[in-house]
């Protein structure tokens, strides 16, 4: 394993060479040593490496990741995984606000809870929290799933286009054009793959779904006179 | 963006402290906010009734004979301790309000920044590091503080629109975030006859609070209305003589952390902040709920 210590180092250094790595790289496993709630820990990053996070990270921890597997060993500020297109980000502690927004693909797993706009815009990316999750979640979601085991606050999937969004907890309101909707085998096969790759010993049958309703997608012609 | 610290010490043995770790905690947060930087320190003294904390662009000039000439006018021992462009005046808890009107008489140029018990302000424009070092923040000792990074949004790059605010004794308010309704609020507020010197948003949501509070709230109470009354984006800090409390508006874009151990309670716009903190491995930290509001007294 090759450690990088980010505070003798610096982010620069780190970045860059985590981005060198390529498909035959044999340099797989790195550690990060005193993260001490820096920004933009492990972004960009585009092979199938393993990255270990020694600590809790500031805003935009692995954003954009393709294909690497980032462990957080602490919490992360906002904006984890954002924009993430493959691989998978772990988080041992909680997550600030929107984790994982506008995310293509790959999965991230927030161990303790999420705030406010998880997931908001998610565009394919699989969200599973173990905990909570805040206010304005899966906002606009266009695609992908977002698990929580936990309890959902205000809004939840207000404007919600096709993500698939499962919740074990309460959900404390939801958002405009989001609904509950029928838990198919489909979903529960989903559910149960997510849940172990996640870690998470909670039953799939414990959850619901919410989904779009639909009604937003085309003008409604009978709302002509309210503007 | 705006940075914000705080520490509200529970273990007394940390006091000694205080101003060395919110100066640190202030640096971290630099790139938040450039513009100027402040801090809020209470250090209750049991042989001192009553202070004001004033500020002068002349220091030289302005405080050269101030207590003198305040002693004269009032009729009282004032005690002067000037710190670069601050200064600490000392005056009978009953004479207060008679030493703000002979300022304003002899010396029309000097802001006071504070009045109170406990509570000094020192801020000015420039970096933190630079301001933390021009007034020896380091060497301060204290019970609990609050300090500002500024990105300006509301107002100009001035002294007075510096963080932390404070509109009434012992108060004091910083803030990350911007109020839009800030301008009827200000007139509704001095209708009321509450003291507001600048044109800054911040210092109205400092003001609200004062009213609510003379009005007979006490702080918690005064938070939650604010979340009512004041329109906009906020995450605000506030300090009272033996208090500490944190509110967020409930959008909550405005980042936030707390952490607490059992010798303190600190608050960082990031978790950054809070990493220099003795003991912050083992601490608690959790961002605070939108809408809620957090508050710690001695």
């Amino acid at each position: 394993m090759l450690t990088y210590d980010l505070e003798a180092e610096g982010l620069r250094g780190l970045n860059s060479s985590l981005q060198r790595q390529t498909i035959d790289t044999n340099q797989n496993n790195w550690e990060v040593v005193n993260p001490k709630g820096s920004h933009a820990i492990a972004v960009g990053l585009d092979a199938e490496i393993e990255v270990t996070v020694r600590g809790s990270t500031g805003y935009y921890c692995g954003g954009m990741n393709q294909q690497a597997t980032i462990h957080v060993e602490g919490s992360v500020g906002p904006g984890v995984a954002e924009n993430m297109m493959s691989g998978v980000i772990i988080v041992d502690g909680d997550a600030s606000q929107y984790a994982g927004a506008t995310g293509h693909g790959g999965l991230l797993v927030v161990k303790g809870n999420a705030s406010s706009r998880c997931g908001i815009s998610m565009k394919g990316i699989d969200i599973v929290v173990h905990g909570n999750i805040g206010h304005m979640s899966a906002f606009m979601a266009q695609a992908g799933n977002l698990v929580v085991c936990g309890d959902a606050g205000d809004a939840l999937g207000d404007s919600l286009y096709e993500a698939w969004l499962f919740v074990r907890g309460s959900v404390k309101s939801l958002g405009t054009d989001c609904i509950e909707k029928e838990m198919r085998q489909e979903h529960i096969a989903l559910l149960q793959d997510l849940l172990a790759r996640a870690e998470s010993d909670a039953k799939p049958e414990d959850f619901k779904r919410y989904g779009s309703a639909r009604q937003l997608y085309n003008f409604d012609v009978d709302s002509n006179t309210i503007y | 963006m705006c940075g914000i610290v705080g520490l509200f010490l529970k273990e007394k043995s940390l006091e000694p402290k205080l101003g060395g770790l919110l100066a640190d905690m202030l640096i971290t947060m630099t790139d938040r906010g450039p513009d100027s930087a402040g801090i809020a320190i209470y250090c209750a003294d049991n042989g001192v009734q009553s202070k004001l904390t004033v500020q002068s662009d002349r220091a030289d000039r302005d405080f050269a004979s101030l207590a003198a000439d305040l002693s004269h006018e009032i009729g009282s021992e004032v005690k002067l301790q000037r710190n670069d462009t601050h200064a600490v005046l000392e005056v009978a808890s009953d004479k207060t309000e008679l030493a703000r009107d002979a300022l304003a008489k002899c010396r029309a140029d000097v802001r006071i920044m504070s009045g109170g018990a406990a509570i000094e302000i020192y801020k000015e424009v420039g970096l933190p590091k630079d301001v933390a070092q021009r007034f020896q923040l380091s060497r301060m000792s204290g019970s609990h503080g609050v300090g500002h990074t500024r990105m300006a949004t509301e107002s100009a790059v001035t002294t007075d629109g510096a963080h932390p605010f404070s509109t009434g004794p012992d108060q004091c308010l910083v803030h990350n975030g911007s109020l839009s309704n800030h301008n009827s609020m200000r007139r509704k507020l001095r209708r009321k006859g509450i003291r507001i010197e600048s044109a800054n948003d911040t210092e109205v949501g400092a003001a609200y609070l004062t009213w609510k509070m003379q009005e007979g709230a006490t702080l918690g109470q005064a938070l939650q209305t604010s979340l009512e009354d004041l329109d906009g984006f906020f995450t605000f800090v506030v300090g009272t003589k033996d208090g500490f409390g944190v509110v967020r508006d409930p959008i909550a874009c405005k980042p936030a952390v707390l952490a607490e151990t059992d010798q303190f309670v600190a608050f960082g716009s990031e978790y950054r902040a809070l990493v220099g903190l003795p003991g912050i491995e083992t601490a608690r930290v959790w961002e605070p709920e939108p809408a809620t509001v957090y508050f710690w007294s001695h």
